[in-house]
């Protein structure tokens, strides 16, 4: 009965929801107004965005690669959206669905010429910042009025990020994790050898995936406009790493094919909420990061004592 | 007159060339409905790349490949072969890890979609394991990750053999019981026979050459990237068998008898046991001695070399080493050559410490080393500060045995060095070595490739991951390496 409670395994699909549990507890303890309908939403308000490029992160991971260059590519979009999809929607979205192709391309070309993704994707981010730039060269805008009501609505009862963000997992989850095609997606990156010898195209599989991270990409630029009302070109730098940080976190395995869409989505609530309690702990400014860091070092520390415990 | 049974496959005059090695040299290969055709030869004899043709994995340089009487040739691929009903069963495993049992049946099967396509897989795979293992205990939810390589190639079996809306025609099994035990390998043979009986046919690929006389209607044999025989199973016995796959050790080849010393002497300088030895044998190299390690690839030479390297910089349990050693890596790509640097680079650095002059590399010494083994090695460049991706491949494995050779180790590992090096320069590192070994030099010589063992004085040969048998040269033949490293138990 104990062994069936410590069961490794368990555990570790335990650990992103676990480990956000913690620290929402720790959250509430030092600063109990916190635990209120207001008090949440204002905590977790920027964690939709930021959940969405970590999801956009894991779709990459899922491949076998790395995408350095979300978080520049989330900044145009946002930059995009406060100026093109306000002022002539029509061509905004049509800006955003080539950027959504691009990404696609971008799989493509890592797959053809068989180049180490932080590369092409880290070459990619000073493209995004300068297509950025010159789409808005010093930061302001006008958000769409429809995405700040959006992102300003009230739900009864749950705040709304958590509504967000419990709905977006869903979804991803089930596509990803119960569909047929989302297992051939999965092995591409567990086995691609055998994956291909079973006659599916890698290339397709690459190009969905970078085209997914490409559509969650807009999605979270759009949606962190939304809290923002303007744009600017850096506004999203620090997303490649939390993106990075938060799928890890949510126990996804930079090879492999190892993912888990909710871990995902809860690695991200935890980095942001991580945010937040440094700062109820008077932490400075100036060690948060630090500290954020020293949080993600724990827990990815307790996943590598875990996975010992299941190799035995 | 009964009519002959219907041809499902016809390969004829496959050929296939990685680079300047010729896999497969004209192949001829039909296989009728109903037919069990086993396929056997030696490591290297073309078995697993003319499999890999026919599962439309691999496209063959020329040839024809003609399935149910259409000839499919250039079309040919992985689709188009499952369209036909044929599978293969691969050697090395083709399952996700990181999917479930149920999950990679589904990647398996195009037809596999829409609602409730986890529970059809779950019970497709169900069922079909049930029938050919009865008795196995994987549950369709269990992540293919978590299970033993044993388990994992039942799973692989089985998922070969279920059927959605493609036909099932032929089914390729590539050393399918290299991972089962003695009883599941018995089921899996079992069905084999059956399901043959019912009108699929089977090409078997296995090293267990009773399992092929056992199971098989028809044999071929293999050797060099050709077919050499192909017979009915009856006409064959294990000795025949062998008899075909082999070849005899030319004459020339053959050291000079001066060099033969029967008694083995001189002081001990490596003494190894293998962990899991049934037995006491151990394995021992005497100063000057040039030792083969023999068998089928992958059964524990390497990690004997590697025990043995080990032992050299930290005290072994089971294993002894008396003096400097060195390795040559046979897979030079990944653990032989630096890609980036110089030929001269690539030769000097496991001597540097020698040449360590007030902190700093003496460069006058490390360029000296390396112009004097461009001179010995005859390493085929202008300059020696090319880079070593310049070099062919025999002559970047040149540049390794300068590097072992040129260092202090007086015991020199080589694993499998000669893989792809063209014939002139095997001859010439031949000679090398055994002046070295003349000069008092000890050499463990793991290698593929029968003929190179006649120039050990000494041979091993391992199954399993343990010695099976060992004896001088004077006793060495290619009949009986094969037959030590074929044997099973009866």
């Amino acid at each position: 009965m104990l062994q069936r409670f410590v069961n490794p395994r368990l555990l570790r699909s335990a650990l992103p929801a676990l480990s956000f549990a913690i620290l929402l507890v720790a959250i509430f303890y030092t600063q109990p107004r916190t635990m209120s309908y207001f008090g949440l939403n204002l905590m977790l308000q920027y964690a939709v965005p930021i959940a969405l490029a970590t999801l956009a992160q894991m779709f990459v991971i899922t491949v076998n690669d790395l995408d350095l260059s979300i978080g520049p590519f989330v900044g145009l979009v946002a930059c995009i959206g406060a100026t093109f999809l306000y002022e002539t929607p029509l061509l905004g979205i049509l800006m955003l669905l080539g950027c959504i192709l691009l990404y696609a391309a971008m799989g493509a070309l890592i797959h053809l010429r068989n180049l180490p993704s932080i590369v092409v994707t880290l070459g990619m981010s000073f493209v995004w910042l300068g297509i950025a730039v010159l789409v808005l060269p010093t930061p302001g805008g006008k958000a769409p009025e429809y995405l700040k009501a959006l992102m300003s609505l009230q739900v009864p009862l749950v705040p709304f990020p958590i509504v967000a963000a419990i709905v977006i997992a869903v979804v991803v989850h089930v596509a990803l994790m119960y569909s047929s095609y989302g297992v051939v997606l999965r092995g591409a990156g567990g086995n691609p050898r055998a994956v291909a010898r079973a006659g599916w195209s890698l290339l397709k599989t690459k190009m969905i995936m970078f085209g997914l991270a490409g559509f969650f990409g807009v999605l979270s630029g759009l949606s962190l406009i939304g809290l923002t009302t303007s744009g600017d070109a850096h506004i999203a730098d620090r997303y490649t790493l939390y993106s990075i940080a938060g799928a890890i976190l949510g126990g996804a395995e930079f090879v492999g094919g190892r993912v888990s869409p909710v871990g995902a989505v809860l690695g991200a609530l935890t980095l942001t909420l991580a945010g937040s309690f440094l700062i109820f702990l008077r932490v400075s400014p100036d060690w948060q990061i630090g500290a954020q860091g020293a949080i993600l070092i724990l827990v990815l520390a307790l996943r590598a004592l875990i996975s010992r415990g299941e190799v035995r | 007159m009964t009519q002959p049974p219907r041809e499902i496959v016809n390969l004829g005059n496959i050929a296939k060339a990685f680079g300047a090695v010729r896999a497969l040299a004209g192949v001829d290969l039909a296989v009728a409905a109903g037919e069990c055709v086993g396929l056997v030869g030696h490591n290297g004899a073309g078995k697993s790349t003319l499999m890999n043709v026919l599962a439309g994995t691999l496209a063959p340089d020329s040839g024809s490949i003609v399935i149910d009487g259409k000839d499919l040739g250039r079309r040919y691929d992985v689709r188009v072969a499952h369209q036909h009903g044929i599978r293969c069963v691969f050697q090395e495993l083709s399952l996700c890890p990181n999917l479930t049992v149920a999950e990679n049946a589904r990647i398996f099967h195009k037809s596999l979609t829409g609602f409730g396509w986890k529970r059809r897989a779950a019970g497709l795979i169900a069922a079909k394991l049930d029938e050919i293992f009865p008795g196995h205990d994987i549950q369709p939810g269990d992540t293919v990750g978590d299970l033993s390589i044993g388990r994992r190639q039942m799973v692989e079996i089985a998922r070969a053999f279920t059927v959605t809306d493609e036909p099932l025609g032929l089914v390729i099994l590539d050393e399918p019981t290299s991972s089962l035990d003695a009883v599941t390998a018995g089921q899996l043979l079992g069905f084999v026979r059956r399901l043959v009986a019912g009108g699929t046919s089977v090409i078997l690929i296995s090293h267990m050459l009773g399992e092929v006389l056992g199971a098989c209607s028809r044999i071929v044999v293999m050797k060099d990237g050709g077919v050499v025989a192909g017979r009915p199973a009856a006409d064959f016995t294990r000795d025949s068998l062998v008899a075909a796959m082999g070849t005899v050790v030319e004459a020339h080849d053959a050291p000079a008898a001066a060099s033969l010393t029967a008694q083995r002497q001189g002081s001990v300088m490596v003494k190894a046991r293998v962990k899991i030895q049934p037995d006491d044998r151990a394995f021992v190299a005497h100063r000057g001695e040039i030792i083969g390690l023999a068998g089928l690839a992958g059964h524990g030479q390497t990690k004997m070399l590697l025990q043995i390297y080990a032992a050299a910089t930290r005290r072994d349990l089971f294993a002894e080493v008396a003096a400097p050693i060195a390795i040559i890596a046979g897979d030079r790509q990944t653990d032989g050559i630096f890609p980036l640097w110089s030929i001269g680079e690539n030769v000097t650095i496991r001597s540097l410490p020698r040449m360590v002059r007030h902190f700093l590399i003496d460069q006058t010494a490390a360029r000296a080393m390396a112009a004097e083994w461009h001179r010995q090695m005859r390493i085929k460049t202008p300059d020696m500060d090319h880079n070593i991706l310049s070099l062919s491949g025999g002559n970047q494995q040149k540049a390794l045995f300068a590097r072992a050779l040129g260092s202090d180790a007086e015991i020199v590992l080589m694993d499998d060095p000669m893989r792809g090096v063209d014939v002139g320069t095997k001859l010439e590192v031949y000679e090398r070595i055994r002046q070295e070994a003349g000069a008092g030099r000890t050499f463990l010589w793991y290698t593929t490739e029968t003929d190179e063992l006649a120039h050990c004085d000494h041979v091993y040969v391992f199954r399993n991951g343990i010695i099976v048998d060992d004896f001088p040269r004077a006793e060495l033949t290619e009949a009986r390496v094969l037959r030590a490293s074929f044997h099973e138990a009866a």
